[in-house]
């Protein structure tokens, strides 16, 4: 899978100059359409409302002073430190229940096993909004609603994450695990010391995967929480808007504050992140 | 010491695994249990019954579905749904497209046009649809730059109410979704066509084809696997928007940009009638599974599969 992205042994024959010059103007141009909603953002943050309206981008109007205005009227730290926790135990406990499955559905003889495996796969065509309201109503039932259990343990289970690591497992030759079996390992053993060693790159990548999925998911967290201090990001966001519908060089001023650190990241592991997004592209094919 | 013959006789089962195999799966099912087949059966149940602000009240049998049948508003979401999936869906994948070609050339930069490209797709989408109010509020910056466009080329220009009137808000929907997603299309396209054999190519150009008929004969029907997933993910995708039209125009004006599933939350968490809202669910479904078997029945037609 990784490798896939970086090779260019499908390029064409080289091009003439006056081609690659206009291929350039037109990437160019596609650049600037992605672009220009990123500088917009930027821009309008740093300067008054008033400014912004007037289209006035003197020098002196320029200050972080939305910024400050933006962190008090809105808890933001709160938001980044739910956001921070949901996400990463999403991404862990997912990683984890995912694995140990996917190990048996992949490496364990058991009865039922792949009938129950095609049970799993069945369920994966069944559309997020079918499952939102039960789910809504199991959370209020088990009364975890507007609590760190609602935003985090629906997330857990995920079908596609034991698909793909199941269908990675099964390439590693089973080999490995009779000499291990042969010199007296369980299987735990097996799965720790032996399997999840081989997978590192496929782990990394679904970790991204389903980091950013939990990282920008709105309409769950949107559904379970009621008070502020429990809301994540993009739903502190989405309410901010509504307080402040036009108040541009605030919202810009959140909205910044809520992009900068994934776009940071991004930039730093551009690769990674292009692969694990993109996994569900590719394991599609 | 006894061994047992290592076997790998897919029919041969070991039964000091049996145990073992139930208890790597026990979190993960209890979970499968819980948060996806009970929630599926209780939604059907929920559909079918009249269920309210104090839970079950009695089963409605149809009811549900056919106050759907009657209710205009669910109509017209379903028709905004509808131009979602006929706009994006072709849209995104022929600008994808081009943007993938346009980068598997041999030229330089390439991972830094990838880069830019890609920025959207790692956004939060609800901060792109705040970005994206600004950008086409009646005096915002689109329609100053379209303004600017006019005048240099001297053709009349009235600025669109994007946001604002019924006839474009579907439009501003559409517009976020191609800016936040085709750089997705444009990566898993990319890798499809660094799959395509050079000596393809060069077969092709010895025989005299040029770069559109290479292009149309060689590339096309070697990623139409791609684009068949494509088709279907962007599909699936297209019918659940649900966080662009709500950030950027709330469904409005009028509900002409309202999608299904807003109006399924709506439903459920506006109103309270989850009843409603699980029998639209369904619906939803329906549509889908449909439409995604009716594409896998065509494929046959346009999907060409290399012989294994």
């Amino acid at each position: 899978m990784r490798g896939v992205l970086t090779s260019r042994s499908g390029a064409p024959t080289r091009l003439s100059l006056s081609a690659r010059i206009s291929l350039h103007l037109i990437l160019l141009l596609f650049s600037g359409v992605m672009l220009a909603p990123f500088l917009v953002m930027v821009v309008v943050s740093l300067i008054p409302n008033s400014a912004f309206l007037a289209r006035d981008f003197s020098p002196e109007n320029f200050s972080l002073q939305n910024y400050v205005r933006t962190f008090q009227a809105v808890p933001f730290g709160r938001y980044y430190f739910n956001s921070i926790v949901v996400s990463v135990s999403v991404t862990v406990l997912q990683i984890l229940i995912s694995s140990l499955a996917a190990f048996a559905f992949a490496r364990l003889r058991f009865r039922g096993r792949d009938a129950l495996f095609l049970f799993y796969l069945a369920t994966l065509m069944i559309p997020f909004p079918v499952t939102l309201i039960p789910n809504f109503l199991i959370i209020k039932a088990l009364g975890w609603y507007d609590t760190y259990w609602a935003l985090i343990v629906p997330g857990l289970f995920s079908v596609f994450s034991t698909f793909l690591l199941r269908q990675y497992y099964r390439s590693i030759p089973l080999d490995f695990d009779e000499a291990a079996r042969m010199d007296g390992a369980s299987s735990l053993r097996i799965w720790a010391q032996i399997i999840i060693p081989l997978s590192g790159p496929v782990l990394a990548t679904l970790a991204i995967f389903v980091f950013q999925g939990a990282w920008n998911d709105f309409l769950w967290p949107l559904v379970v929480t009621a008070s502020e201090r429990m809301r994540t990001i993009p739903v502190g966001l989405a309410a901010f808007v509504g307080q402040y519908s036009t108040a541009w060089d605030l919202l810009m001023a959140g909205s910044v504050i809520a992009l900068l650190p994934v776009l940071v990241i991004y930039v730093l592991g551009q690769k990674w992140f292009v692969e694990g997004i993109a996994l569900s592209g590719i394991s599609g094919r | 010491m006894t061994l047992r013959t290592p076997s790998r006789s897919f029919f041969r089962w070991r039964p000091d695994q049996q145990w073992e195999g139930y208890l790597f799966i026990l979190p993960s099912f209890l979970g499968f249990l819980i948060f996806i087949v009970l929630a599926v059966l209780m939604s059907l149940g929920i559909s079918f019954s009249s269920w309210g602000l104090t839970g079950f009240r009695s089963i409605a049998g149809l009811a549900n579905y056919q106050q759907l049948w009657r209710d205009p508003v669910f109509w017209q979401a379903f028709g905004n749904t509808a131009f979602y999936i006929v706009t994006i869906v072709p849209m995104q994948l022929a600008l994808g497209l081009a943007m993938a070609v346009g980068l598997n050339q041999s030229i330089r930069g390439v991972t830094v046009y990838r880069l830019i490209y890609f920025m959207p797709v790692v956004t939060t989408i609800v901060a792109g649809a705040i970005v994206f109010r600004l950008l086409l509020s009646t005096n915002g910056p689109v329609n100053q730059w379209l303004a600017a466009l006019f005048s240099a080329l001297n053709i009349p220009f009235t600025p669109p109410n994007w946001l604002g009137s019924s006839q474009f808000s579907k439009w501003s929907v559409v517009i976020l979704t191609l800016w936040k997603n085709t750089g997705f299309t444009m990566v898993v396209y990319l890798a499809a066509l660094q799959g395509v054999p050079r000596e393809l190519y060069d077969a092709a150009h010895t025989d005299g084809a040029n770069a559109w008929q290479r292009f149309r004969h060689v590339t096309l029907p070697l990623i139409s696997p791609t684009t068949f997933f494509l088709f279907i993910f962007q599909m699936i995708g297209a019918f659940q928007l649900f966080t662009e039209p709500f950030v950027m125009t709330q469904g409005g004006p009028a509900n002409s940009s309202l999608s299904v599933v807003q109006y399924i939350y709506l439903a459920a968490f506006r109103d309270i009638r989850m009843d409603k809202a699980a029998a639209m669910a369904w619906v939803l479904f329906v549509f889908i599974f449909v439409f995604t078997l009716l594409q896998n029945f065509m494929q046959k037609r346009w999907v060409y599969y290399e012989a294994e």
